[in-house]
């Protein structure tokens, strides 16, 4: 995805993450890195993803994405545990650039405190924190 | 690192390009230097199989001249720097030799290449980083010969790396005469510009390097980009280094190591007495404790500089490789480790990822 992009229907936190709640399912979420993220890291040639069952904190870091240059902590935006990682990333990492809130998702999580979802940015505060 | 005020950072005679082209910039060793373009798997794969175009600017310059001009870099470098040839036609230039600058205990202070430019004044490249020790390591030691002039030259050059297989063909195209074989350097006439054209590189790959006026470098830019060069930033010249398993100062040398341990004892000749020659010869006779190899994760990870080696050891420096798609590395590990085929385990982040010694280089043409 060349062009910038920050959809308004998905949560945001300060560290590049997002997350998509479907309002029918507010026991689950999506998790993903955002735009500016894939974008600073460059090509994403490795992604582990992490197993099923695993806790995530929020505000922790829960795997990691690397591309050429570096490695980088993915930060978890809410708490839980995860129900599903998106296995076809181990072998087509760079989906995460090229989708990456599509096909570029990175985990699903059953969330431990659906209410941790009222301290994340909509798009247009995420969107504040970039331009400075 | 993102707070440094760009006004701090040196810019090269080519920064517009850069920014024209959409470079990712970043602070290279006190120079704001581009690391990508449109990617860095993009510009190392046109590297290998087509051509790409690098600004090397950064890169420092000192040139020795005198009659004492040999004595004295025969003194500093670790090479025999008698047997890099005069030039053969006219028009100045001659050969050109990788080596190492050691001090008296055999640590190393840089690793560079030196051109001959005339019978008694040679061309050094030195690392940014390295630049200004580098300058002052000269200039003193050069108090100790009556006939020798040393001059820092940085501001005098812009240097321009084209590498890949059509990299001599788009150079040529633009040369008033035939470019200077491999491992020679020779000045030309580049569309009309004066340029020392030499046939080195840093990337395992054909090609040359340019050292033209800085205002000259725009232009010669542009006209090797038209032609094809595919503008690659530092982070493609470190990938491309690590699959040819060259050196990288700062991370695979430094002054805590000495050249024997490093692998590079082909580039020292003892016999010609240099700074640091006893410790070298001394270390060549006794296994040093731990040696640089190459290696390669055997399946996923990809490890990086400083993750240690189980059993002792340390990734010096680790990438993914485009050519290879896998992590590969330089680590000094025990010499009973450094053999080829001996399996290790490198702690990445905590996750214990196998590895394998391989061969130097990691990539070969047609591998």
């Amino acid at each position: 995805m060349a062009q910038a992009s920050y959809p308004e229907d998905l949560l945001y936190h300060p560290e590049h993450d997002w997350a998509r709640i479907d309002e029918s399912d507010p026991e689950h979420a999506t998790l993903g890195i955002t735009w500016y993220a894939q974008d600073a890291l460059g090509e994403v040639v490795f992604f582990d993803p992490p197993a099923v069952g695993t806790a995530l904190t929020k505000d922790a870091s829960y795997a990691e994405v690397e591309s050429v240059k570096a490695v980088s902590d993915v930060v978890a935006p809410l708490s839980g545990t995860i129900v599903e990682a998106n296995e076809a990333l181990a072998d087509n990492p760079a989906m995460i650039n090229e989708d990456p809130y599509g096909e570029g998702w990175l985990v699903k999580v059953r969330l431990s405190d659906p209410s941790e979802r009222e301290a994340l940015l909509d798009a247009a505060s995420y969107k504040g924190t970039l331009a400075g | 690192m993102s707070s440094t005020a760009p006004s701090l950072l040196r810019r090269t005679p080519l920064y517009e390009c850069h920014v024209a082209a959409g470079a990712k910039l970043v602070d290279f060793a006190g120079w704001e230097m581009p690391i990508q373009y449109e990617g860095v798997l993009e510009e190392h794969m046109a590297v290998r199989e087509t051509c790409g175009i690098f600004d090397v600017s950064h890169m420092g310059q000192i040139e020795t001249s005198g009659a004492d001009a040999l004595a004295l870099l025969q003194r500093l470098l670790s090479n025999d720097v008698a047997k890099i040839a005069p030039g053969g036609g006219g028009g100045g230039g001659g050969g050109a030799q990788y080596s190492v600058l050691c001090r008296e205990d055999g640590g190393v202070l840089d690793d560079l290449f030196t051109y001959r430019l005339d019978s008694d004044r040679y061309l050094t490249v030195t690392n940014a980083s390295n630049h200004v020790r580098d300058l002052a390591w000269f200039a003193a030691h050069a108090l100790e010969l009556p006939d020798v002039q040393v001059e820092d030259r940085i501001e005098d050059w812009a240097m321009l790396a084209v590498q890949g297989p059509l990299a001599r063909e788009m150079v040529q195209a633009i040369s008033d005469s035939p470019l200077p074989v491999r491992m020679t350097a020779e000045t030309r006439r580049l569309a009309g510009r004066e340029t020392l054209v030499c046939g080195s590189g840093y990337t395992g790959e054909d090609g040359v390097e340019l050292l033209c006026a800085p205002e000259d470098a725009p232009a010669l830019w542009d006209d090797i980009v038209r032609r094809g060069a595919v503008p690659a930033g530092l982070g493609a010249r470190d990938t491309l280094r690590l699959e040819a398993c060259f050196h990288l100062y700062g991370n695979d040398l430094s002054v805590e190591r000495g050249p024997i341990e490093a692998g590079l004892g082909w580039c020292c000749k003892e016999d010609t007495g240099f700074i640091g020659s006893e410790a070298v010869r001394e270390a060549r006779l006794s296994e040093p404790a731990q040696r640089l190899v190459a290696f390669a994760i055997d399946g996923p990870g990809i490890a990086r500089q400083g993750n240690p080696i189980v059993g002792g050891g340390e990734v010096t420096s680790g990438t993914y490789s485009p050519c290879l798609r896998t992590g590969i590395g330089l680590a000094y590990v025990p010499s009973q480790s450094a053999e080829v085929g001996t399996e290790l385990e490198v702690d990445v982040r905590g996750k214990m990822r196998p590895a394998v010694v391989k061969d130097k280089p990691l990539y070969r043409k047609g591998s």
